[in-house]
């Protein structure tokens, strides 16, 4: 059953979002996210709707893998649909004892709307484009920078890196001493919530004791294998920008400049 | 390639020496294979030939550089690779080409070379085919060649496998050892560290640990010939060796240098 965590959500694939360096990828989607709470009438909204399909359509990503994304923020979605509904003040267009909706409201409810999902479709479109080594790269060569200021960029990146390999060894093991417990007896499915959480202490405790160990030996490995931090460090994959990614840096220029000349007119 | 003189080791907390007066002198080229049983100082004596230990009394010297320099640290390792025994926990990668890429990366090596690097020490183990998979879907035997194509791409000069087959089920100790014995064709200097003692019957040279110390050292024919001294160590015979002893001693006329299946049947049917 714990095998069908998967990690991040990446979904493999050749498109020209695929192959864009993850920088521009991470730099775009942060210069979009500012573009979106810029945004404040229709025809904006129906710009960036419209960048947003253009791109799931590039990506190749079938459309109900970035639903799926937007499902685990229905809850969010609504209460910020209901609290902008019924709480914002003007001019009131429906009312029922003391339930009222303002003309105000409607818009501004449906603005927030857009703009949340509008949000989480072009970031999942990020992390569903990118594999995660992909992502930890792009962070460390885009914070590289700041190693002159102290901080370390390297480690971050590798600490990461890390941590995504070991997961599926980490969920492996879990599930090995899940069954040993199991086999002797110990019941982790009933009870109430308290007795499921003191149920997993068993359970923690082997894994936490394995974990360290594992690192203790992970380290050696890597120092026998002359491993000394980022300094003097070659990498087989180095990143490039290339036309494509001027491309896309483009465009989002065109983009923003598109949302703030219709925020003029 | 490699000499130890007179080294002791003691771990902080330990009052006895895991490593005792140790001598020993590694030739170029040879195939050393170190036996003992749990707790007898093989994977201490194992670390202290690539500087992840340093010595409390004595010298180890790889290739004419003292291990205590800290300056000679990062060229000894290069020289000397280590494969060790859990495959999970050594493996830093999610895909086997950056797997094998992470030593040269460590040394600095150009991005080309560490490419053509790949393609051949992937090659050597005979996992070319797997290039672009993530490692933890690989049996334990793969994860292994992965970890010796992953030292083979820094281009050491020896190979110590600490206990690298313990942990394998029997297919992938095979494919190990098979790898192993291919290295050894191709002239790498290898210390295999085992307590499976049918695995030193290839060997140029086998060690016997005791307590710290090497308390046997010479041929496997040699070696296997002392049965009482052998079996005073704790060491398991491999069951060919232990039955052509058993047939000897109930009064069969068998050579005494059977140290592999095929010598133990050829020599059965001259008898018969």
């Amino acid at each position: 059953m714990l095998r069908d965590i998967t990690v991040g959500q990446y979904y493999p694939g050749n498109s020209i979002l695929h192959r864009l360096d993850p920088r521009t990828k991470l730099i775009g989607t942060f210069l979009f996210i500012i573009v979106i709470f810029m945004v404040k009438t229709s025809p904006q909204y129906l710009l960036l709707g419209l960048f947003v399909l253009l791109n799931v359509f590039l990506s190749k990503v079938p459309l109900r893998f970035i639903i799926r994304g937007l499902r685990s923020i229905v809850f969010i979605l609504m209460f910020a649909f209901a609290i902008n509904l019924f709480f914002t003040p003007g001019t009131p267009i429906f009312r029922l004892w003391r339930i009222r909706i303002t003309h105000e409201g409607l818009r501004l409810a449906f603005t927030m709307m857009m703009r949340l999902v509008l949000l989480i479709m072009g970031t999942s479109l990020m992390t569903l484009t990118s594999s995660p080594i992909q992502l930890t790269d792009g962070i460390e060569r885009l914070f590289s920078p700041l190693k002159r200021v102290g901080f370390p960029a390297h480690e971050v990146a590798m600490m990461m890196s890390i941590a995504l390999r070991f997961i599926p060894t980490l969920l492996e093991e879990t599930d090995k001493i899940m069954k040993a417990q199991m086999a002797r007896g110990a019941d982790f499915e009933s009870g109430r919530l308290l007795q499921r959480a003191r149920a997993l202490v068993p359970l923690l405790v082997p894994l936490f004791i394995a974990s360290f160990k594992r690192a203790d030996d992970l380290a050696n490995a890597m120092e026998a294998r002359c491993y000394r931090g980022g300094r003097g460090r070659t990498r087989l994959h180095e990143l490039r920008y290339s036309s494509r990614d001027f491309l896309a840096f483009l465009t989002l220029a065109f983009l923003t400049a598109g949302v703030y000349v219709l925020g003029i007119i | 390639m490699i000499r130890l003189e007179n080294v002791t080791f003691t771990y902080m907390d330990d009052d006895f020496p895991a490593v005792d007066d140790v001598t020993l002198h590694i030739e170029e080229g040879s195939f050393v294979v170190l036996i003992g049983h749990n707790g007898s100082g093989k994977s201490t004596l194992a670390r202290l030939l690539n500087a992840l230990l340093i010595p409390t009394h004595g010298d180890v010297w790889v290739d004419n550089m003292n291990t205590k320099e800290e300056d000679n640290i990062w060229e000894i390792r290069k020289k000397v690779g280590m494969v060790f025994q859990n495959p999970d926990n050594q493996l830093v990668s999610t895909v086997v080409e950056e797997e094998v890429a992470f030593g040269p990366e460590n040394l600095g090596v150009e991005p080309e070379q560490i490419e053509e690097r790949i393609t051949k020490s992937l090659e050597q183990v005979g996992m070319s085919s797997y290039r672009k998979h993530p490692p933890h879907m690989l049996s334990g035997g793969q994860k292994q060649r992965i970890a010796i194509a992953g030292v083979l791409a820094m281009e050491p000069r020896m190979i110590v496998f600490d206990e690298s087959t313990a942990m394998l089920d029997p297919q992938g100790r095979k494919e190990v050892l098979e790898t192993i014995k291919a290295l050894k064709k191709k002239d790498m200097t290898i210390l295999l560290i085992t307590h499976f003692m049918e695995e030193a019957v290839f060997a140029d040279r086998v060690l016997v640990m005791d307590d710290g110390k090497i308390v046997m050292d010479g041929s496997p024919k040699e070696i296997f010939s002392r049965t009482e001294e052998l079996h005073s160590y704790q060491m398991e015979f491999p069951e060919v060796i232990d039955l052509a002893n058993t047939l000897r001693s109930a009064g069969m006329n068998l050579t005494t240098d059977i140290l592999e299946r095929d010598q133990l049947v050829t020599e059965l049917c001259r008898l018969l």
